[in-house]
């Protein structure tokens, strides 16, 4: 327990110095403006009230910046340790290799929830305020945008420490981790798409596409953020792939949280059977 | 009292590598054991069994009694290995604070192994700020942080220049004086200068030598060097009278056996006014090392020179 708290604060430490923290806030903040100055334009034309439509257009955002700030943040976990000679050094020390992973995984959300809820909340607050105020229920909507991503981003993180533990080269765990970046968050929707479309009967879309779509971390992300803006919004996109869904409502969340532990699990088996 | 480090017949096999062959090896309590060989000739290797890091094919080693990589054996354990870049947004103070944590070392410890290795005044530096030598120093300290029983040490010392080298050495020899055993690496005798009580030689993952520094010297037994000026126009007389090479047109050298060193000198001083001058040389650490790291080549130089004395 002493190890996990300790390798935690200190990537948190190193999270904080080496501007990773504020470099990842002010990217997120920065698309995250740019949302709410895009949202604002209508003017009063919006009928639903603004902070709604910025926290819509901010959960697809999500989907793209946030695993790819969690991939990045962990590549380096362990295929860095060991390019850099550290990984001996605390594999030499009485901490179990569990208790290693574990506290990176801390330290790391930990760096990843600061950055988000930095970025989206000043966003939120923004839109929140430049819209004259209005609903606070809709700053709970934000709220909700910030835990879940926090939760996906955890969930590539773990995937990340997969790629980073199978091999000993940092730039080869680099690579993997953008090639994981690209498969999850771009390829595996066009593949759907594609098979959409392919499929005429509507086998493919009635009973394989609503599976694949939750058993994906970032669409599960993407359908419960929808869903949630269903509920205050009536007729949004989605609305009728909504009603096939094997999960629906927070229980989509159980896909990132599901893959976290997995992989989270998985990674620290690979960890093991590493030679340092 | 059981030895901190006993590797008994251990061998270890890479798939095409066989990186060391039945080697036995112990280290005592309080010991200081240089552990030397060439690159590749397996030192790193054994440093990872003793920490557990990976298994041996076959023999058996125990570190005060536990198994290698157990919670046990890494409390007794320190590790600093042959290359380690500490993070370098960390001060000194925090790299060597979150080992200490690490060790469930007592707080107080951070500031005395810092006191010792003498980096004090930088401690709240930043590392990337830090020399060869001080990373080298900070790299010792986050070792002896948690009063471990073994230091383990791969190439401590290589790369840094002859006055932080000899820092380095002091340092060690004050840390072992207090009761730690050592076993440090080295790719040369020369380095040392003779500090360790003990030497073990590999040789492509044999041990070939392990003892005290004066029997491994007495063991290769490698010639003297008896280097003679004649005095002038005396050269030839000397020459035959003592044999060995002509060097140049005023002095003989030779090379002869320990045994017969004195035999050999007597005579030369026998030849009074003939003599100039004479140096004799003993083999330097260095060609003690090369004798057993390279499967005795000198012996060989020594059987091509004839001793006519
Ligand atoms: N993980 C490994 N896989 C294959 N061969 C290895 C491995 N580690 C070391 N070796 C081989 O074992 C031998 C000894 O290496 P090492 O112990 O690093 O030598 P040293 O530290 O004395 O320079 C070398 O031939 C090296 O190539
Ligand atoms: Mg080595």
């Amino acid at each position: 327990m002493h190890g996990v708290i300790t390798i935690a604060a200190t990537e948190i430490r190193i999270g904080l110095r080496n501007r990773w923290i504020i470099l990842s806030s002010l990217i997120l903040l920065a698309f995250a403006l740019i949302l709410v100055l895009l949202g604002s334009a209508p003017g009063g034309e919006v009928k639903t009230d603004a902070v709604t439509v910025v926290v819509a257009s901010l959960s697809t955002l999500s989907v793209y910046l946030v695993p790819l700030i969690a991939l990045l943040l962990a590549f380096d976990a362990i295929a860095g340790e060991i390019d850099r000679g550290t990984l001996q050094l605390v594999l030499a020390s009485p901490v179990s290799r569990g208790a290693v992973l574990v506290g990176k995984f801390l330290g790391h959300v930990a760096v990843l929830a600061i950055a988000v809820s930095f970025g989206y909340g000043i966003a939120g607050l923004v839109a929140f305020f430049a819209s004259g105020g209005g609903d606070a229920v809709a700053l709970i909507g934000v709220g909700r945008l910030i835990a879940s991503s926090i939760i996906l981003g955890a969930t590539f993180i773990a995937i990340g420490y997969i790629a980073s533990a199978s091999v000993r080269q940092t730039g080869t765990a680099a690579a993997l981790a953008i090639a994981i970046w690209l498969f999850a968050v771009v390829l595996f929707d066009l593949a759907l798409l594609g098979g959409l479309l392919a499929s005429q009967d509507g086998v493919f879309a009635r009973v394989v596409f609503p599976w694949l779509l939750v058993f994906n971390p970032a669409d599960a992300f993407r359908l419960y953020n929808m869903s949630a803006i269903d509920a205050v919004v009536v007729g949004s996109n989605l609305g009728g792939a909504g009603s096939a869904l094997p999960l629906s409502g927070l229980a989509t969340m159980l896909s990132p949280v599901a893959w976290t532990a997995i992989t989270l699990g998985l990674s620290t088996f690979i960890l093991k059977r590493v030679r340092p | 009292m059981t030895e901190i480090v006993k590797a008994l017949n251990v061998r270890m096999k890479f798939k095409a590598v066989e990186a060391l062959t039945d080697v036995s090896l112990g280290v005592a309590p309080g010991e200081q054991v240089a552990l030397l060989g060439h690159n590749g000739a397996g030192k790193t290797t054994l440093f990872r069994l003793i920490l557990g890091f990976i298994k041996p094919t076959a023999g058996s080693i125990s570190i005060a009694g536990f198994t290698p990589g157990s919670d046990a054996a890494r409390r007794v354990v320190s590790y600093l290995p042959e290359q380690v870049a500490f993070p370098k947004m960390l001060t000194g103070r925090e790299v060597v604070r979150f080992y200490a944590r690490l060790k469930g070392a007592a707080p107080g410890d951070v500031q005395a192994v810092l006191d010792k290795v003498e980096l004090v005044e930088a401690a709240d530096r930043r590392v990337d700020t830090y020399s060869k030598g001080m990373r080298q120093r900070l790299g010792l300290a986050q070792a002896l942080v948690g009063n471990p029983r073994l230091l383990l040490l791969d190439e401590p010392t290589s790369g840094l220049d002859p006055l932080s080298r000899q820092h380095f050495y002091e340092l060690i020899a004050d840390v072992s004086r207090r009761g730690c055993s050592v076993l440090l690496s080295s790719h040369g005798l020369s380095e040392l200068e003779a500090r360790t009580d003990r030497v073990a030689i590999l040789r492509k993952g044999r041990l070939v030598a392990d003892g005290p520094l004066a029997e491994l010297q007495h063991q290769a037994d490698l010639p003297i060097r008896i280097r003679v000026r004649a005095a002038s126009g005396a050269v030839d007389t000397v020459h035959a009278e003592i044999g060995g090479g002509r060097i140049n047109c005023a002095s003989v050298e030779l090379y002869c056996a320990r045994r017969d060193k004195m035999r050999i000198l007597s005579k030369i001083s026998g030849l009074g006014a003939q003599v100039e001058d004479v140096d004799v040389a003993s083999p330097t650490l260095d060609e003690v090392y090369r004798y057993f790291s390279n499967n005795g080549i000198e012996q060989t130089r020594r059987g091509d020179i004839q001793c006519t004395a």
